[in-house]
């Protein structure tokens, strides 16, 4: 199919795998939402991917996960004398996170994940129909 | 070249579909990286290229391609919109397929002239 740089398999592998660590980072996050801190440096904050494209020589490009990069959400002060978390003045600190917009990346994340598996599959059909030309 | 008069326009054809393939596969692939810009081959003048050169697909592809202008811009800089590369690629595979059937017919001629059947 290629005769130099990233094959279909390379480009639609890679970033189905990128897709994989953004799905991850959002479980992570998800998970997380509504945990409690005693401090606002401890509290949990958001992650989220940074995708970066990886051209090569033809200009075929994939793309890769460059870092994973923490919110600048900051984590909700709230008075609650009772938590077994709380410091001297009886605050605790809540995980920054937005549900409603992960649960967002989640789904979009799902979709784009399967169209990437669309495209193996059709190239694949593809270059199984080339490998029986002429049969 | 051997093949181009074995198989005519129908070699060059196929070889820019499977490029064409992968530049949309590209695009989707990015679909969610920043600041990309989507690309595309424009297949009838990469064809006309190639047939310029005598059947290479390799520089036809270079005078070709051509970034997509979007329909909407989206505030990252990403220019992928999936219904366009969707299509597109369904398009794109298609044409593969009907340029394999072509080339599969005129194999079937060949072998049946070589059998002499």
């Amino acid at each position: 199919m290629t005769m130099s740089g990233f094959s279909i398999f390379d480009i639609s592998g890679r970033a189905m795998s990128a897709q994989l660590v953004r799905l991850n980072t959002t479980a992570s996050n998800l998970a997380n939402a509504g945990t409690v801190a005693g401090s606002e440096t401890s509290a949990f904050r958001s992650m989220k991917p940074v995708f970066r494209t990886v051209m090569d020589d033809a200009g075929r490009a994939t793309v890769q996960v460059d870092q994973v990069a923490t919110s600048k959400m900051a984590p909700t002060k709230r008075y609650d004398p009772n938590n077994p978390l709380a410091d001297k003045d009886g605050n605790v600190w809540e995980a920054a996170v937005d549900s409603a917009a992960e649960l967002v990346e989640m789904v979009e994340t799902a979709r784009q994940y399967q169209n990437n598996v669309q495209v193996l599959e059709t190239a694949k059909g593809l270059i199984n129909e080339t490998l029986r030309l002429g049969q | 070249m051997a093949s181009e008069k074995l198989f005519g326009l129908h070699a060059t054809a196929l070889q820019l579909r499977s490029q064409r393939m992968m530049l949309i596969a590209s695009n989707i692939a990015n679909a969610a990286t920043p600041n990309y810009k989507a690309r595309d081959l424009d297949f009838s003048k990469a064809l006309d290229l190639a047939q310029q050169q005598g059947g290479s697909a390799g520089q036809a592809l270079e005078g070709a391609v051509a970034y997509r202008v979007p329909v909407q811009s989206s505030l990252d800089g990403n220019t992928v919109e999936m219904a366009t590369e969707q299509t597109a690629f369904a398009e794109n595979a298609l044409a593969y397929r009907s340029s394999l059937a072509f080339l599969q017919g005129r194999i079937g001629t060949l072998t049946r002239a070589l059998k002499g059947e």
